[in-house]
């Protein structure tokens, strides 16, 4: 499996993807922003951080990068997409996702661990956790309060996209378990072809027991599977 | 290069027209005694130009030539076989074993701070960034150091926010983990809020680069960040008192940061080391490319030349003298390779940054300046740099304070009431209580190698591919050095060492904050001397040299000094890192030993300050051979594996630590049934702040070995207690008192403590 990190100026966890990619086996590349061309990877995941200090918007600049018409392309055509964070946002901006993340509604930056419950297990990313798994997974971000219109949020949900939400520890999305505002307590999500997922909590930094968690390695193991899946 | 050409012959220096007359008042703003003045006309040989006047003028401040405190700092131990980097250079560097180093410095933004709470703390991370990524070493984590006055007005309030904002938005966005460190809310710091931030950066020994000019004809390069008006002679304004007005009229003399200009030349900076390309960095921090250029030429024993026309920058119309002196923040001073220009230009545009050619290395000694090719300053550079007189006052002790210390407590060691009442009031101190009001907006994950965060002892940041790890933490009881000078920095020393050996880290070497008042005053400058003195003696027991540090005086507002807070920012090592220790009770049924004794002081408590509202009384004595043999006997412990959670006794005492060791991070709280019988008043026994304290537990099948650790190492051990289930709450009885509290109870005063304060007030807005 040969997967492009995609590093915008202001990129700060395109390392920490790049080593969960190499630690499920993966052939992991650096691709800078300004390089063009994606033919030959199995798959995109495009970082945390503050491309472009989050001047504007979260994102808003970065998906005038180069890289991103090479990125909705790959998308489009059907290729694995894997947004975190950062990366959540800029999909939103590049509309390969739905909505839009605003800012905290408590108006900071949020840093801790949160629960996720995944909602689906039969997608790309998910596929080696169990149906409504509870996941500990850190998040750090200021505007991760996911939004969109009416009719958007109910698409969303009859259609089944979100994959993560928001729980306590007991599984219940509740607003105390809430740490951004997001409607519906929605953490990720996925586009309605299923190979674009955006998710604010970071996966990547749940990869080791000394780090506090081990729940982020079943995103990176699905994507794996599902891609050697494919590939036979 | 026109202005290269006339290096061989000394040219002539002119007056600039429009530059002001240099007059007495002159001198006087810009912080120089008579005395000195004549000093520098004896260094030039003539009167010194405006620009000359303003260049010393940030050299010889106490930010940048340490006039009152050199002689002082002269007086620590510096030296070990581990330290790689001592005092000198813009941080600290020490070995760490695999073949791997780790740069490390704490720096002040005090006076920013106080004037414009999110950018002066902005910044102040900003900078302590750059001290380290100069060194070739890779930022890994921060800690930041604060004190404020108490929070019950909105201002303070505003400070304390403003300052939490400012240090998360750039640590995260540059995206480098907070790791830990500590704040204090005192009336002693009203007006003048303390601002420390601590960086630990990681490299192969390879990598080290310093900050030295030579190479004749080498260039010099002027690259990151355009130079604007902000922040001219901030290292002045740094080494002044602040008064009620200094709010509105310092504004211009604060830097803005840019985090993102930061990332950007961080990344630049250790590709352009990788590289080859240059022989020398140095960030323009304080008195930016004056202090830079001239250290860099003082330290590389040469000269420099620069045309001030070559120097980007943001605005049209700037003199030599503003460029010379602006702080604008994220600019980076590099000496290249010759004929190597190109290569710089090309990574810092890969980063999309700028570089600029502005001058060159000579080898006359002199640190010169044109403008337009005519020499505007020609200034002896090690005069410059070395040459700052440096003094040695008086110091007597304030009677007052004296007096303080001798004051009689008796009548506060009987409790107004029950004692589970005070010890909930003191758990919901701002000062004891959790501090993830103010964590939880850091980013403390991000480089997937924190393996503890904020809120432990110490943070701890594995060392990737190896199985090491590094750990770091600050401390510096105010109260208690406020008191008695030498015994509270001492235990400033001793509790960083405990906070160490607590996750299992190996103390090794220290870099301090010294945050002072005016050292004009004698009972001022008596604090100074006592605390480095104390300083000197615990950093001697412990082997734990000072590799640098910062000093920041003047921190007085209309004539009331802070407390005296000679923060120490401690590093240390672990060899295994999964052998690390963590505070938290670990298992129901596991043994509660408490290792040292409690020396039967209350003097400087947190529950004085709470209760009484005193600060007051003599401070916990510190034995030093005995806080050494307790490091040692953890350390042992911890190497093997017989312990389940270690945790330092400090603010709030034996009670607060045993609350803390209960409920975790408050997750998964335990209970507590303990029994402490000393012969000591109750509110001592549980609140007092005696030093030399750690609280471990184990499973009873251990307790033996650990019991018989600590005799090993003549430390006093005993099991006073058992972890329970949660359910069973929060017991500890001692000689005539007890307390008793649900989880819940001590989880609701402990959590719940800031945000009550923070957030209340914004929502009733």
């Amino acid at each position: 499996m040969k997967v492009a990190v995609v590093t915008f100026p202001g990129s700060n966890c395109d390392h920490d993807l790049y080593k969960a990619a190499q630690q499920v086996g993966a052939d992991a590349v650096f691709v800078w922003h300004r390089e063009r061309g994606l033919g030959g990877y199995d798959a995109v995941l495009l970082p945390g951080g503050f491309s472009y200090g989050d001047y504007l918007r979260p994102g808003a600049i970065a998906r005038l990068s180069p890289i991103m018409e090479d990125v909705v392309e790959f998308a489009n055509a059907g290729g694995p997409v894997l947004g975190i964070c950062n990366g959540f946002q800029m999909l939103c901006e590049a509309g390969l996702l739905p909505g839009a993340l605003v800012r905290n509604d408590s108006l900071r930056f949020e840093s801790r661990d949160v629960r996720l419950r995944v909602e689906r297990t039969d997608t790309l990313f998910t596929s080696e956790y169990e149906d409504g798994q509870i996941l500990r997974i850190p998040i750090a971000h200021g505007d991760g309060n996911f939004e969109a219109d009416k009719e958007t949020l109910e698409a969303l949900e009859d259609a089944g996209r979100v994959v993560f939400r928001y729980v306590d520890v007991d599984g219940e999305a509740t607003t105390e378990a809430n740490p951004n505002g997001s409607w519906h307590n929605i953490a990720g999500l996925v586009n309605e072809g299923g190979n674009v997922l955006g998710m604010m909590p970071h996966p990547e930094r749940a990869m080791e027991e000394i780090l506090g968690s081990t729940d982020g390695v079943g995103l990176f193991t699905s994507l794996a599977a599902s891609l050697a899946a494919t590939r036979v | 290069m026109s202005h290269a050409e006339g290096a061989a012959t000394a040219p002539a220096v002119a007056p600039r027209t429009g530059d002001p007359e240099i007059t007495p008042e002159v001198v006087a703003d810009h912080g120089l005694s008579p005395e000195e003045y004549e000093r520098i006309q004896r260094v030039m040989g003539r009167d010194p130009t405006f620009t000359e006047l303003g260049v010393f003028s940030a050299m010889w401040s106490e930010h940048c030539g340490y006039k009152n405190s050199k002689r002082l700092l002269r007086l620590l131990p510096t030296r070990a076989p581990w330290v790689i980097q001592g005092p000198g250079e813009n941080a600290g560097v020490i070995d760490v074993g695999d073949g791997y180093a780790l740069a490390f410095k704490i720096e002040s933004h005090n006076h920013p701070s106080a004037v414009e709470p999110y950018q002066g703390a902005a910044t102040g991370v900003g900078g302590i960034l750059r001290d380290i990524f100069t060194m070739g070493a890779r930022p890994v984590a921060v800690l930041d150091s604060l004190r404020f006055g108490d929070l019950d007005t909105p201002r303070v309030r505003y400070l304390f926010g403003g300052v939490v904002r400012g240090v998360g938005d750039y640590g995260n966005c540059v995206g480098i983990p907070n790791v830990g460190g500590e704040v204090m809310f005192d009336r002693g710091y009203e007006g003048n809020p303390i601002v420390n931030a601590m960086c630990l950066g990681l490299m192969k020994h390879e990598d080290l680069i310093t900050a030295a000019a030579s190479g004749t004809g080498s260039p010099l390069m002027a690259v990151g960040a355009r130079t604007g008006r902000d922040g001219i002679h901030g290292a002045t304004f740094a080494s002044e008192e602040l008064s009620e007005d200094s709010d509105e009229s310092s504004r211009p003399q604060v830097q803005v940061g840019d985090p993102f200009t930061e990332k950007l030349l961080l990344e630049a900076s250790l590709e352009l080391i990788g590289s080859g390309a240059i022989s020398g960095i140095q960030d323009m921090g304080a008195a930016g490319i004056t202090s830079s250029a001239s250290e860099m030429a003082g330290r590389g024993g040469s000269g420099v030349e620069m045309e001030m026309n070559a120097v980007p920058v943001r605005e049209r119309g700037m003199t030599p003298y503003e460029i010379l002196l602006s702080e604008s923040q994220e600019r980076m001073l590099v000496v290249a390779e010759p004929g190597r220009e190109d290569d710089v230009r090309r990574i810092l545009e890969k980063w999309e940054l700028e570089a600029a050619v502005i001058g060159t290395v000579t080898d006359d000694g002199m640190f010169r300046v044109l403008e337009d090719g005519r020499v505007v300053a020609n200034i002896p550079a090690l005069p410059l740099t070395e040459g700052c007189p440096t003094y040695e006052r008086e110091g007597i002790e304030a009677e007052e304070i004296a007096a303080l210390r001798g004051a009689d407590l008796s009548e506060h060691l009987i409790p107004e009431g029950d004692l589970t009442k005070s010890f909930l009031l003191l758990l919901g101190s701002p000062n004891v209580a959790s501090k993830r009001w103010i964590y939880g907006q850091y980013d403390t994950t991000v480089r997937t190698s924190t393996a503890v965060r904020p809120g432990g002892d110490a943070g701890v940041i594995r060392i990737r591919g190896t199985k090491r790890a590094v750990a770091a933490t600050t401390d510096c009881n105010g109260r208690f050095v406020y008191l008695e000078p030498r015994t509270g920095a001492m235990a400033a020393v001793a509790e960083a060492a405990r906070n160490l050996v607590c996750v299992g880290a190996t103390p090794t070497a220290i870099t301090n904050n010294l945050n002072f008042g005016n050292p004009l005053k004698p009972h001022i400058y008596y604090q100074l001397r006592e605390a480095v003195l104390g300083m000197r003696d615990a950093c001697e027991a412990f082997e734990t040299p000072v590799t640098g540090g910062n000093v920041s005086l003047f921190n007085e507002t209309d004539g009331r000094a802070i407390y005296p807070t000679p923060v120490i920012g401690m590093v240390g090592v672990i060899d295994d890192v999964s052998k690390l220790t963590r505070h938290a009770f670990h298992a129901v049924g596991d043994d509660i030993v408490l290792l040292g004794e409690n020396s039967g002081e209350l003097g400087g408590s947190e529950y004085l300050y709470v209760t009484a509202d005193l600060v007051a009384g003599r401070p916990p004595v510190v034995d030093l051979e005995g806080e050494r043999m307790l490091q040692q006997a953890v350390l042992a412990m911890t190497r093997e594996e017989r312990l389940r959670s270690a945790h330092d006794c400090s603010e709030g005492g034996l009670a607060a630590s045993l609350a803390e060791c209960a409920l975790g991070d408050g997750e998964d709280p335990l209970g507590v049934d303990v029994e402490v019988d000393e012969d000591l008043r109750p509110v001592v026994s549980l609140f007092g702040e005696s030093q030399g304290r750690i609280v471990v537990s184990c499973t009873p099948g251990e307790t033996p070995e650990v019991l018989r650790l600590a005799e090993r190492y003549g430390v006093p051990a005993r099991r006073i207690g058992a972890v329970t289930p949660a359910d069973d709450g929060f017991s500890v009885r001692v000689r005539d008192g007890a307390l008793s509290a649900s989880l819940d109870e001590l989880a609701d005063a402990y959590f719940g403590a800031l945000p009550r304060i923070m957030d209340a007030p914004a929502l009733e807005r």
